[in-house]
């Protein structure tokens, strides 16, 4: 007798965990404003990437043309499947000292896997993830970018 | 009533006085066929490119996603271009099938839903074979596609699509017991086997609300069991994507897979205008009690408007089923039909028989 209400029981409780899943997609169905496609080459002016997207990697510059690159290199050797090049040169500063700043910054943007280590090893933060993700080029030696802007010197105070 | 100048019956039978008054009554009988052959042809083919426009919809709003929505308005044209793919696709005959029976399968899995779309009343007067064992017709009827897609596993010779066939088999024969069944407990509600009769029984009232409780269970089984029976929704193990590639249609191309994938979705259609004929009162407007005004508003909505409702109601409820539950394993299925299913629909049987007798239905 116990295995017949247990039978009868077994029944209900599958018929109410079937219910219950159809009210979740009952939801999802009768709330269509909330879907998540987006219409992508219609919506190009509005559109808005999620903030930790990576897109590309920029180096961003301050109104004075400056930057925190240091050109230690950290990002070179961080970098898995060598798509950036850090190319320095010796200066000589005011006190007569010689120093070692960046000369170019050269990112192959057409080797990049978008790993993000290169910017987690930077020690000053100089390197960030753009959101720019419309990169397709008829021309590959376009993937080839010098991040530092010509004429742009190191920002005041930033660490060696 | 007012929905009787929604009847079919003068316009066929004008079409009939014309054609009998200028050509002979053999000629006549051909001609007749022939439009009613072409009208179905038409509506299977239509109706069939809809429903998979509006499953992927309804599959799409399911899944927070949009759909199809770049050829023509909303996507409208999505499924008539993929209509136009597949007819010119090759048709690809494997080196070592059964030629003969692989070219047949096709044919008679689509046969199935030409023939028990005849007895569906889709308006008054709007029906084409009315015969006195309409529903046992097509519970008939409907069995004979399990043969097409036993044939095109066997045929294809390859293991994913025998896999696939047999399962297919095992699933529709046990489920074809149920949906047998949960139409034999409306036929002792109503009397008659009759389709026409079927749905003048229910002007009063539909049969789900007459039948009360027995009917819940048998509508309930039905569903379940319509959806197993056309191999779709949580029941799809015949084609079973992720394990069997596509199952019983996995070497067939070009127009000889649309075949298969249209007779799913007619399959689906006559599914929901069964359980709405038989539940739901086929083309009759929902009346409520001795609300006089509200009945009749409903009377000036057409009948074929009606049945219309109906059928995309059961339809979008199967079409739930299907984006809402994970799919069955085959000793699953065959344990909900014959330790579940079974034993209710004969439980269900005696309640609804000893409920006629008693008299305790409206």
């Amino acid at each position: 007798m116990k295995s017949f209400f247990n039978y009868i029981a077994e029944i209900f409780s599958g018929v109410w965990t079937l219910l219950t899943g159809m009210k979740v997609t009952a939801k999802y169905f009768f709330t269509p404003w909330k879907n998540v496609t987006q219409q992508y080459p219609e919506n190009r002016d509005t559109l808005v990437m999620y903030d930790r997207f990576r897109g590309e990697v920029i180096m961003p510059h301050n109104d004075n043309n400056e930057h925190k690159c240091t050109g230690c290199g950290l990002c070179e050797n961080a970098c898995p499947n060598g798509s950036i090049e850090i190319i320095s040169k010796s200066i000589v500063n005011e006190e007569g000292k010689k120093k070692r700043i960046i000369d170019q910054h050269i990112y192959h943007l057409g080797m990049c896997t978008f790993c993000n280590l290169c910017v987690r090893a930077c020690p000053s933060d100089a390197i960030v993830m753009g959101q720019k993700f419309e990169h397709a080029h008829w021309d590959r030696s376009s993937f080839t970018k010098v991040l530092n802007l010509p004429g742009s010197k190191i920002m005041e105070g930033i660490k060696e | 009533m007012a929905f009787e100048k929604y009847d079919f019956t003068p316009i066929t039978q004008s079409i009939h006085q014309a054609l009998i008054e200028n050509v002979s009554p053999l000629l006549t009988t051909i001609i007749e066929w022939t439009i009613i052959g072409v009208l179905y042809l038409l509506f299977i083919a239509v109706f069939g490119l809809f429903l998979v426009y509006a499953e992927r919809k309804v599959c799409a709003a399911f899944q927070q996603r949009l759909g199809p929505m770049r050829v023509g308005p909303w996507g409208l044209l999505q499924t008539i271009a993929d209509f136009i793919k597949l007819l010119m696709k090759e048709l690809i005959t494997p080196k070592s099938v059964d030629k003969f029976l692989y070219n047949l399968a096709p044919f008679i899995v689509i046969i199935v839903p030409f023939l028990t779309i005849s007895v569906i009343p889709f308006a008054p007067g709007l029906q084409s074979l009315d015969f006195d064992i309409g529903i046992f017709f097509v519970t008939a009827v409907s069995s004979v596609g399990v043969i097409g897609v036993l044939l095109a596993g066997w045929a294809s010779n390859n293991k994913y699509s025998l896999i696939g066939g047999m399962r297919s088999g095992a699933q529709i024969v046990s489920y074809e017991l149920s949906v047998g069944m949960s139409l034999i407990t409306m036929v002792i509600l109503a009397g008659t086997m009759q389709v026409s009769e079927i749905v003048e029984l229910q002007r009063g009232g539909w049969f789900l609300f007459k039948g009360h409780i027995p009917a819940l269970i048998a509508f309930t089984v039905f569903v379940i069991a319509g959806t197993a029976e056309t191999n779709r929704g949580p029941f799809d193990l015949a084609e079973a994507e992720s394990e069997l590639t596509a199952g019983f249609h996995t070497e067939y191309s070009g127009i000889k897979f649309a075949f298969f994938f249209l007779a799913e979705y007619i399959n689906l259609f006559i599914v929901a205008a069964m359980a709405t004929i038989v539940f739901l009162g086929g083309w009759m407007p929902f009346h409520f009690g001795d609300w006089a005004a509200f009945n009749n508003v409903m009377d000036f909505i057409p009948g074929l408007v009606w049945f219309f409702l109906k059928v995309f109601g059961i339809i979008f409820l199967i079409m739930w089923f299907k984006w809402t539950f994970p799919r069955l394993r085959i000793d699953q299925i065959l344990t909900l039909e014959w330790k579940y299913l079974l034993p209710i629909n004969l439980f269900n049987i005696l309640l609804m028989a000893t409920m006629v007798l008693l008299g305790w239905h409206w």
